[in-house]
């Protein structure tokens, strides 16, 4: 039987410490939906998602009653859309988009991944209009999420489509002015990515992912962020190891959700994302995990090495917990989404700069970050290529989240609500990259690809 | 790994948690709703923490007359004319989370 401090723990974490099963997502194959048409395309995937998802957010609200346990998010990615629609007659894929958004209407999920392509090494007539599409699809539609792979370690960075990139950002802030930018919320530049990623707005399914999936991402830094404490002024491999345990029960209960989920709808179980997610919720932020271990503010000198040993120790403690762990398991840094992270922006503490350094070593990269609105497209990109460069180089996922704020200036805030939150804007620098990201053509990619 | 767990110990166990003020007459209530539903009580442990009554039971749901929703339900009525906090889970929430 269990001992009652067991059970009060598991209680405890729920209750008080924030733990909870941040995302169920279903992975959907749409590679079958392709058809010269674009109408009957979209009407196709429409059907697809509507019947293979029609009981996910019921499932999940089951498995919340019958666990006791939180599941914050249920939501769908899908097959990238530029392989999709490819073959279609569109020269613009907002069609698409739109399809996907009344599919996730009609089955209740709150976002849904996939208005994606990957062009690391160069693109094709249907990547070009896929990106093309984005700032259109994303600023008419409500929970479509796009992401674009422009670097791998294996192919080095498209320089084109970074520059692209930038430029898209930038049209996607002026089409949501109104929104402080809302359009960038739900737009990733990806190094390396994960075809198995439950998160949004990263999620897609992968092409060498099967038919239908069940992924699960789990979270709870505010679980972690009470074990911490109670180590106050232990040395760091006590540190390490607490925060590994911590890993490691966290990591279960999303193993238990994600199976039982996947039996109940039918479906295959896919993969557990360990992370470290934060809400805009207090007591809910891995800066507050940072700080718990020492740190006066998050940003200070130490984060970076604070920041590594908790994102191997989370790693070290989900790979023991389930055979399964993918995505992009580790710590998540989004500033709008963390309530420490704010605060440590809001007083300087943490920079541009100093968060970029952070990306070294955590799960993503510069997520949520707002920027002034003035900013060109060229240092938008110039920032996108930094942040690739690191993930090309070191063989990790790197990402790009930014929203250069319509109007705001340093010291503004710009506001999204719920999940989303809201984030002060930080400086950039003002000196121009303008003549290094129009060379054009691609990085390289770099000796330690050449792994084979 | 997992699956297999779940096919050879199919489990209708639920834990009951009950967290508040102690007072008389919480476990004979408790029990008295588990009895009345039909769900045979396999253990009680109870202690007082911090000045807090709190007790966890575990019970088997295999003949019981209400599914796990509907007995959640009659305890949180109880729960709330005690003045205490009544929880029902499914033990799975428990056993994967500390037992190997």
């Amino acid at each position: 039987m269990y001992t009652l401090n067991e059970v009060l723990e598991t209680i405890r974490m729920v209750q008080e410490e924030n733990l909870d099963i941040r995302t169920i997502t279903m992975g959907i194959s749409l590679r079958d939906c392709t058809d010269s048409n674009y109408q009957k395309s979209c009407q196709k995937i429409y059907d697809k998602i509507t019947s293979l998802a029609k009981d996910l957010v019921k499932t999940g609200e089951e498995i919340e009653r019958e666990y006791g346990i939180p599941i914050i998010n249920k939501r769908i990615s899908v097959t990238p859309i530029s392989l999709v629609a490819e073959s279609s007659n569109a020269d613009d894929y907002t069609p698409f988009a739109e399809a996907m958004d009344r599919a996730a209407k009609e089955v209740g999920v709150n976002f849904i991944g996939g208005f994606s392509a990957l062009v690391q090494k160069g693109l094709t007539k249907g990547d070009r209009i896929l990106i093309d599409s984005i700032p259109v699809a994303l600023s008419t539609t409500e929970r479509v999420c796009s992401s674009v792979n422009v670097a791998s370690t294996h192919s080095g960075i498209n320089m084109d489509a970074v520059y692209r990139m930038g430029q898209i950002v930038k049209e996607c802030a002026q089409r949501t002015a109104d929104k402080d930018g809302l359009a960038c919320a739900k737009l990733v530049v990806f190094c390396n990515v994960p075809e198995d990623n439950p998160f949004m707005a990263g999620a897609f399914h992968g092409i060498g992912e099967p038919e239908c999936v069940i992924n699960v991402g789990v979270s709870g830094p505010g679980v972690v962020k009470n074990a911490v404490e109670k180590v106050n002024g232990s040395d760091f491999g006590t540190l390490a190891e607490t925060v590994k345990k911590t890993a490691f029960k966290i990591t279960r209960m999303g193993e238990l959700v994600g199976r039982a989920a996947a039996k109940k709808l039918g479906v295959p179980f896919g993969i557990v994302d360990l992370s470290l997610a934060p809400t805009p919720a207090v007591g809910d932020s891995v800066a507050e995990v940072l700080e718990a271990m020492g740190l006066e503010r998050c940003g200070t000198h130490g984060t970076t090495a604070a920041l590594a040993l908790l994102n191997d120790a989370v790693k070290k403690g989900g790979a023991m917990a389930s055979s399964y762990v993918g995505g992009l398991s580790g710590a998540f840094i989004p500033l709008s989404e963390d309530a420490g992270m704010i605060r440590a922006a809001e007083c300087g503490a943490l920079t541009l700069e100093k968060l970029e350094a952070m990306t070294c070593v955590c799960s993503v990269g510069l997520d949520m970050i707002a920027i002034p609105g003035d900013t060109p497209a060229e240092t938008i990109a110039a920032i996108i290529a930094d942040e690739m460069a690191i993930g090309m180089i070191n063989s990790k996922t790197t990402a790009v989240r930014i929203i250069p704020a319509p109007g705001k200036k340093v010291g503004d805030r710009v506001e999204f609500g719920g999940l989303l939150g809201y984030a002060p804007v930080i400086p950039v620098k003002e000196f121009s990259a303008r003549a290094f990201v129009s060379r054009g053509g691609r990085i390289p990619a770099p000796i330690n690809s050449l792994k084979n | 790994m997992l699956d297999k767990i779940i096919a050879e110990q199919p489990s209708n166990r639920i834990i009951v948690t009950v967290i508040g003020q102690d007072r008389v007459g919480i476990i004979a209530s408790v029990s008295g709703v588990l009895a009345q539903n039909n769900v045979n009580i396999l253990d009680i442990s109870q202690t007082i923490l911090q000045g807090f009554f709190a007790m966890v039971l575990v019970a088997d749901m295999e003949k019981s007359t209400v599914d796990l929703g509907g007995l959640k339900e009659k305890l949180n009525q109880l729960g709330q004319g005690l003045g205490v906090k009544i929880d029902a889970q499914h033990e799975d929430a428990f056993r994967y989370m500390h037992r190997i």
